[in-house]
């Protein structure tokens, strides 16, 4: 609110009507307007988390559900070799899936936000398409592609690369492939959008005080683009953990990641476990965010 | 504005290639005449494929029907929840002090918790509580997990429209006599229209997309393309799959390009206006 527009002559609402009223009145509205946002993200957000970290301390039942005993087991197991290896798996891959995204993703953005007007729109309309087309669909085109008898590896053949089919499907190097294919616009697009609003006389008052364009590069370009940079880390971060259908698809029954973890708990009736694992999954999440915003990260990812 | 190296060119030509080897290698595949059983050979041209999908025998039709009700239903609730707490929470211009209170901060990051976090802890939180309650499996379920991710999406755009605004406008309908419920139809409405519209398509592409958060909450008699998609794909390479995601694709090209379209002409239109009033 701007303090004069409190300074305005009195409202031309007749006399009866005080200030006091108004207030009120509009207070009541607008909680009126948030309420249904409010119940249903407290009944469906707020509780069915609750529930789940409820559920991560009682011990696994008959059926689909658990019984009322509560106990630390279930986080006792996750620290079990086979679990921890799988953790550890997915933390490494989805570290080694923002590097890659940074070092391909970053230039990309930056290239195309430097492009003329006419291109740029064309390159962003390109790299928007993929992203549009369900991830299921991309995934299953590489699946094709990495077939032990299919294109990739008759090109390979043709070209004398190799002698015989590479083993390219169900492997950890598939999923990481995937992986980087399926979030890479998540670093393009935030890295693109900061580099187009960076006032690049900056970066040409560096150059003529003497500094050479790669020290230009590192000293201006970077910090001031650092903000779309760390979206972007924190948008491919994130929901790499998650992702089952990808190892699934890509990876074969041997690379099973934390997401494929879960499924498969599901899957076998150990809900408490799944509903563990879920917990870990959403803590490394939070302080992902955490680190992101301590960092000056807005509150604001929503680029779309 | 710094002319381009040939080797940033190269470079972005070959991401771009990378990008599209897997769409192209789909609809390639999708007019292959061989029939094998894990078909990767090439034999030859056919629409074979497309024709069997649109026969209707295989369940794909039933499968678009249902993600598209799920759509409809979960974009119009959350245009509807969204918006309005989009504008309670942000239009604060209408109270004395714009003063931000804690819990309506937490509230915030509570509402765009469920596009923050991997959508498999959402899922399986679904899961979880509809299996509690008691809540059979099916449509419902689809509808209810759906609006909650599609929410935030409609919340977020409005959001950040409304925070780009005078506040006067507001204050001055109210000073002028305008009743709160007045300045929402006259005023704020009309203004925050266009973010409710791109919201609404984000959120429903997002609904038609969705594959995880569906996976948990599907039952056996609403299962939505995706989950057809995934079921088929994951035995193997199939050619009614591969003419499926092909017909996807040129629907998601053809949503693009008319977009883009309809963009362009309302530019030309605000232009041609601009220059009139000049």
């Amino acid at each position: 609110m701007r303090p004069w527009c409190r300074m305005t002559p009195p409202r031309l609402t007749l006399g009866k009507v005080s200030d006091m009223d108004h207030q009120k009145r509009d207070l009541a509205f607008l909680r009126l307007l948030k309420l249904p946002m409010y119940l249903w993200t407290l009944a469906f957000v707020f509780v069915s988390l609750l529930y789940v970290v409820t559920l991560s301390f009682l011990t696994p039942g008959e059926t689909l559900g658990a019984t009322g005993e509560v106990t630390l087991q279930n986080y006792a197991r996750l620290f079990d070799p086979q679990y921890l290896r799988v953790l550890f798996n997915s933390l490494v891959l989805a570290f080694q899936t923002t590097a890659i995204c940074i070092v391909v993703g970053y230039p990309f953005g930056y290239f195309m936000a430097r492009l003329k007007p006419k291109a740029r729109t064309l390159v962003m309309l390109l790299v928007i398409v993929p992203f549009w087309t369900n991830a299921l669909i991309r995934i299953y085109g590489w699946r094709i592609l990495l077939i032990a008898n299919g294109p990739l590896n008759n090109l390979f053949i043709a070209l004398g690369l190799t002698d015989e089919p590479l083993k390219l499907l169900n492997t950890q190097g598939a999923v990481l492939l995937g992986m980087v294919y399926a979030l890479i616009p998540f670093m393009i697009l935030p890295t693109f959008t900061t580099v187009e609003k960076l006032n690049f006389s900056v970066v040409e008052a560096a150059r003529d005080l003497g500094a050479k364009p790669f020290t230009a590069f590192l000293t201006i370009t970077v910090p001031l683009t650092l903000p779309g940079l760390l979206a972007g880390c924190v948008l491919v971060f994130i929901p790499s953990m998650g992702l089952f259908f990808l190892s699934d698809l890509l990876g074969g029954s041997k690379n099973v990641l934390a997401g494929g973890l879960i499924q498969k708990l599901i899957g076998s009736r150990n809900i408490p476990l799944a509903a563990a694992l879920s917990v870990l999954l959403l803590a490394v999440t939070s302080a992902v965010i955490v680190v992101y915003r301590k960092l000056g990260g807005t509150n604001d990812m929503s680029l779309f | 504005m710094k002319r381009h190296s040939f080797l940033s060119i190269l470079f972005m030509a070959l991401v771009l290639l990378v990008l599209y080897l897997p769409i192209v290698t789909v609809v390639a595949y999708s007019f292959n005449a061989n029939t094998g059983r894990n078909p990767v050979e090439f034999l030859g041209f056919t629409t074979r494929w497309y024709r069997d999908l649109f026969s209707g025998t295989r369940g794909y039709g039933a499968a678009l029907w249902m993600s598209a009700k799920v759509a409809f239903w979960s974009t119009l609730i959350s245009v509807v929840i969204g918006t309005l707490g989009a504008i309670g929470m942000t239009q604060r211009s209408l109270l004395p002090e714009s003063r931000r209170s804690r819990s309506e901060g937490i509230m915030e990051t509570l509402v765009s918790l469920p596009i923050m976090i991997p959508e498999i802890i959402l899922g399986m939180a679904f899961m979880a509580v509809f299996y509690g309650v008691g809540l059979p499996f099916g449509e419902l379920t689809l509808v209810l997990a759906h609006t909650t991710f599609c929410i935030p999406y409609i919340f977020l755009t409005v959001k950040s429209m409304l925070a780009g605004m005078d506040p006067a406008l507001f204050d001055a309908a109210r000073d002028l006599g305008a009743t709160p419920r007045r300045v929402l139809t006259d005023i704020t409405m009309p203004l925050v229209r266009p973010a409710i519209i791109s919201g609404a398509f984000l959120a429903m592409a997002m609904s038609l997309d969705d594959f995880i958060i569906s996976f948990f909450v599907y039952g056996p008699s609403s299962v939505t393309l995706p989950i057809k998609v995934y079921s088929s794909v994951k035995v193997g390479v199939s050619p009614q799959i591969n003419a499926l995601c092909s017909v996807m694709i040129a629907v998601a090209f053809l949503a693009i390009a008319l977009s883009q379209y309809l963009s362009a002409i309302k530019e030309a239109r605000n232009r041609r206006k601009a220059a009139k009033r000049a």
